[in-house]
């Protein structure tokens, strides 16, 4: 699975579903990259065949809206839309 | 991005601007963020064939995604309810003035499940049989609301500018 990885402070398991032309998703990642975590992301509207329904499947598991950007976090928070204050709250 | 990528959303930027304006909208004051967004409109168009909404998980398929090739049929609604578009593309006076802060909004178009698809042929009366003596049908355009009576909608919407197949049988 093609998961872009960003070293940085280990607060457990994070991952960005994204879309690579989606400016509230871009405004995610450039957040979760100033707090300096350790995350994962993955551009959905990059992937293709049967790559691309596991993921779609995997995102409505989390957010059956399917929107993006969607953020999951560690604890199995998660959170949907680029919720700056939501955000710096879970990962402070 | 390369120089002639940066004319082509320079130019699509200018023509946008000045025919959203006419027609009473107004496009993000904030250049770099609206032109980001129009670059990722002309990214889907040379993927998908279609302008669809850059922050929105187009199908690929034409038919499926009717509702969010930009502008879409949640722009209004969600300017009217939170004074911008999902994307943050268009946003309404008071933002423009910085009356109001632009922020990211809830998703407005329903979960896949949910979602009601049209064929290519059926024209989607919304119940309103009863007045189907009507001499002529009305059309209505799914993104500005405009309504007219005529045997099949124009070719392009005289007020917003999107092509006939955005329109449903209304009457
Ligand atoms: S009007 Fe806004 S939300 Fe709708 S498709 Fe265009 S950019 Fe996306």
């Amino acid at each position: 699975m093609p998961m872009e990885h960003v070293d940085g402070e280990d607060k457990g398991k994070i991952v960005l579903f994204a879309l690579s032309t989606c400016q509230w998703c871009r405004k995610t990642r450039l957040l979760l990259e100033e707090l300096k975590v350790d995350f994962s992301y993955i551009y959905v509207d990059l992937l293709e065949g049967e790559e691309r329904s596991e993921i779609i499947e995997e995102v409505k598991k989390y957010n059956p809206q399917l929107s993006f950007p969607t953020l999951v976090l560690d604890d199995g928070d998660v959170i949907v839309g680029f919720n700056e204050e939501g955000i710096r709250e879970a990962l402070a | 991005m390369s120089q002639t990528d940066d004319a082509r959303v320079d130019e699509f930027y200018e023509r946008l601007k000045e025919q959203v304006e006419e027609a009473g909208y107004h496009l993000n004051s904030d250049v770099e963020f609206t032109k980001a967004l129009l670059e990722s409109i002309l990214v889907n168009e040379d993927r998908y064939g279609y302008g669809a909404c850059p922050c929105r998980l187009a199908s690929g398929i034409k038919e499926e995604d009717l509702d969010i090739i930009c502008p879409c049929y949640y722009r209004d609604p969600d300017l009217e309810e939170y004074d911008a578009c999902y994307c943050g593309l268009y946003v309404s006076g008071d933002i423009l003035s910085g009356e109001k802060q632009l922020t990211a909004i809830p998703e407005r178009r329903p979960a896949p499940d949910e979602r009601i698809v049209r064929s290519e042929d059926e024209t989607g009366t919304l119940g309103l049989e009863s007045i189907s003596n009507l001499p002529l049908p009305v059309w209505r355009c799914g993104v500005c609301g405009y309504l007219c009576a005529r045997e099949g909608p124009p070719e392009i919407c005289p007020i917003c500018k999107v092509g006939k197949e955005r329109f449903e049988r209304f009457i």
